[in-house]
């Protein structure tokens, strides 16, 4: 009799969970990724509390920047707490240890990652993923474009020793080729050492007309100071992942002219009137330091958002063909946000396609360098 | 590669290795008198560097908080067992430096605002707040393992390490600070510019090492270390007190840790786990010196130092891989020159 009355309970009780809408999040709010995932935790508290008249719930979890936490935590998501998406990871390889759990339970995922590899090439289980983070391709042939117009015709490249390095590596060495510049360095360092002194006098020993530093938030400052300390008088381009504020506040001077592309996002007020992401890109930033203070705002936690711009824009459609909990909501869900048309968000305008499940184009980045001590759009 | 990479490499290579070899004698001395391989010793680094980022912003750093906490609770071991054994007269100066002191800390800080005080004073202040937290953690983490064997305390090591990690992150955040230079001056030998700031490392790691050396030989305290390091159970059976030994040599190390930490703020941007892969280099060299011998493990340590300099500038991909890759023929050698001594039990 117990047992009955304890089942009904439960049963009672689980589908009153079921009726409301489960978003199980996955960022790296820990480890080497923490000034990315840190933004991103904080922006899901500024995401709708509901959603087409449903109850959403966020169930955050921390991967701390370990590809096998976040295959972990995916899974408990999707078994303990039957979510309905899934948003993350902050890094490509965490986002790319989730893919297989969503593909195989039918949920589609959002990840924030930098890298194509996430959403390309398009197969069966990459059909359940998108991504809301421009891929890196977009952001290299940002800098290139900017570097043939400015008359660069060699260039050395120093980027982290890992993913995010080689990644860029890879995407920078194939355009460049395509664009006849010429790489005359490659160097790699990592995020944690202490000098690079090594690599910056073999770069200098090149004499390139300029130097693109492929490393994430603060640790990129170093090669940039080292080549000023030795007298380095190029050019020096920087990586979107460098797009926080504490990249200038340890930099200070140092990284003072270094040129980088970012999501709009990063100098929204400074964004044209008639620019199509002004508005969507200034709702986030004002939002987000109403709540945790002026100038808090990078360009990470703007993915994050786009994540809550493409689910409000999507789950209403979902809602009609199926209730949340079931794989027909999911699934609906998925196929509403492949037909994702001319949405603005924070970083850009979402364009899905079956083929291509980023959906930005050149409108989500800017070139932008450091005057100052602040970001100024390059017109 | 001409004279001047050659020199500027050598200079940067000696800059990090003087880092380094203070860092092996640390560690040498940790387990020579406790046989603890102190893995924490980078946090020090990284807790000494980010605490003086934080004063210099203005902040009160979270260390604060930590040798608060540390302090309560060393408190609380040593009085319960006080007044068990009912000596109520050495009360009061336990509560005094566990409880008081930590209290006074905040207190200063509370009252003076930090970003005003000038650079000397800002240093002494992190070393003020940082240096306690050696013997606290020896107290609450290893004094009750005292005798355990080597292996039990180097996983509590590590456990203590990734603890110190997680709050490192949580007081300083997951940016890192850099610190303003000491001195902006700057020399020419050779044609490559240097830096006064390296300069001012090499020295003071220098003097440092020397002090070091002066309180091993000269001092009685440091002569008490030796003996423990020599013969525990002789040097317990001369009247030094085991917990006074791995107290003084935790005290000693942590010192060291916050120095190099203030020392190397000013070159590099320092992270809240920043310290683990300075302090593992610093291990690299301690290994050299096969955790015994102090001028070995310091120019092990200049040696990795150096690798890394010329590593970084001919394959900087590969360049922790040739350095950690050392270890391996060092072991061999060790291995085959020395005899293997069982570790006795007790």
């Amino acid at each position: 009799m117990l047992r009955k009355i304890s089942l009904a309970v439960l049963a009672a009780f689980s589908t009153a969970v079921l009726a409301d809408i489960n978003v199980g999040v996955s960022v790296s709010a820990t480890g080497p990724a923490a000034s990315l995932g840190i933004p991103e935790k904080n922006t899901f508290a500024l995401l709708p509390q509901t959603i087409g008249g449903e109850k959403v719930n966020y169930i955050i979890l921390d991967d701390a920047t370990d590809p096998t936490a976040a295959a972990k935590n995916v899974k408990k998501l999707v078994t303990e707490h039957k979510v309905d998406v899934i948003i993350g990871s902050t890094t490509t390889p965490n986002s790319l240890a989730m893919i297989d759990t969503a593909f195989d339970s039918k949920t589609p995922m959002i990840s924030m990652a930098g890298n194509a590899a996430v959403v390309e090439p398009m197969d069966a289980k990459r059909a359940w993923v998108f991504k809301t983070a421009q891929n890196d391709a977009h952001m290299a042939t940002a800098i290139l474009q900017h570097m043939v117009d400015n008359g660069v015709k060699t260039v050395a490249f120093i980027g982290f020793a890992d993913a995010y390095g080689e990644g860029w590596f890879k995407e920078f060495a194939k355009i460049a080729e395509l664009r006849k510049l010429q790489v005359v360095a490659s160097e790699r360092y990592q995020r944690n050492d202490t000098s690079v002194t090594g690599q910056i006098l073999k770069i200098l020993s090149a004499k390139p007309d300029a130097v693109l530093i492929a490393g994430a938030g603060t640790p990129a400052v170093l090669p940039q100071k080292t080549l000023k300390e030795k007298g380095y008088k190029g050019k020096i381009y920087q990586t979107h992942g460098v797009a926080n504020n504490d990249f200038l506040r340890v930099g200070g001077k140092d990284v003072e002219g270094a040129m980088l592309p970012v999501g709009p996002l990063m100098v929204a007020a400074q964004l044209p009137a008639d620019n199509p992401v002004k508005k969507s890109a200034l709702e986030y930033v004002t939002k987000y330091e109403a709540a945790y203070g002026k100038g808090s705002v990078s360009s990470f936690g703007g993915h994050a958002w786009d994540a809550g711009v493409l689910l409000s824009a999507t789950i209403p459609q979902a809602l009609k063909k199926g209730k949340p909990g079931t794989v027909e909501f999911r699934t609906a869900l998925r196929d509403a946000l492949e037909n994702v048309k001319n949405l603005p968000a924070a970083h850009g305008i979402f364009n899905i396609s079956p083929q291509d499940h980023q959906g930005f184009d050149q409108r989500a980045r800017v070139m932008v360098t450091i005057e100052n001590g602040t970001w100024k759009l390059i017109k | 590669m001409d004279l001047q990479i050659i020199l500027l490499l050598g200079q940067d290579g000696i800059t990090n290795g003087a880092i380094y070899a203070l860092l092996a004698l640390a560690l040498v001395l940790v387990f020579a008198v406790t046989r603890v391989i102190f893995i924490p010793q980078g946090e020090f680094v990284a807790f000494g560097a980010l605490t003086l980022a934080a004063l210099q912003a203005g902040k009160i750093p979270g260390t604060v908080w930590l040798l608060l906490v540390a302090g309560i609770t060393v408190a609380l071991l040593d009085g319960i067992n006080l007044l068990r054994e009912r000596r109520f007269s050495r009360l009061p100066p336990l509560l005094l430096a566990n409880i008081g002191f930590p209290l006074a800390c905040a207190g200063i800080l509370w009252l003076v605002p930090p970003g005003g005080l000038p650079l000397w004073a800002q240093v002494v202040l992190a070393m003020v707040l940082v240096v306690p937290l050696g013997p606290m953690l020896y107290r609450i983490a290893f004094q009750p393992l005292a005798s355990a064997p080597v292996l039990v305390l180097l996983i509590v090591s590590v456990a203590v390490h990734m603890a110190m990690m997680g709050l490192g992150l949580l007081f300083f955040g997951a940016e890192g600070s850099r610190t303003p230079s000491f001195t902006e001056l700057s020399f020419e030998i050779a044609g490559a510019p240097l830096q006064g700031q390296t300069i001012l490392v090499v020295l003071a790691s220098a003097i440092l090492i020397a002090g070091l050396y002066f309180f091993f030989e000269r001092t009685l305290y440091g002569k008490a270390l030796r003996a423990t390091a020599m013969n525990r159970t002789g040097a317990r059976l001369m009247g030094i007190s085991a917990s006074m030994a791995g107290k003084l040599s935790f005290t000693l190390a942590a010192a060291v840790g916050v120095f190099s930490g203030i020392l190397i703020a000013p070159i590099t941007t320092i992270y809240y786990d920043s310290g683990f892969l300075i302090g593992l280099k610093g291990f690299v060299g301690a290994i050299i010196g096969g955790l015994a011998s102090y001028p070995v493990a310091a120019l092990g340590a200049l040696l990795v130092g150096l690798l890394e300099s010329y590593s970084s500038f001919w394959a900087s991909a590969f360049k922790e891989v040739i350095v950690f890759t050392l270890i391996i023929p060092v072991l061999l050698w060790r291995s085959l020159t020395s005899k293997h001594v069982e570790e006795e039990e007790e």
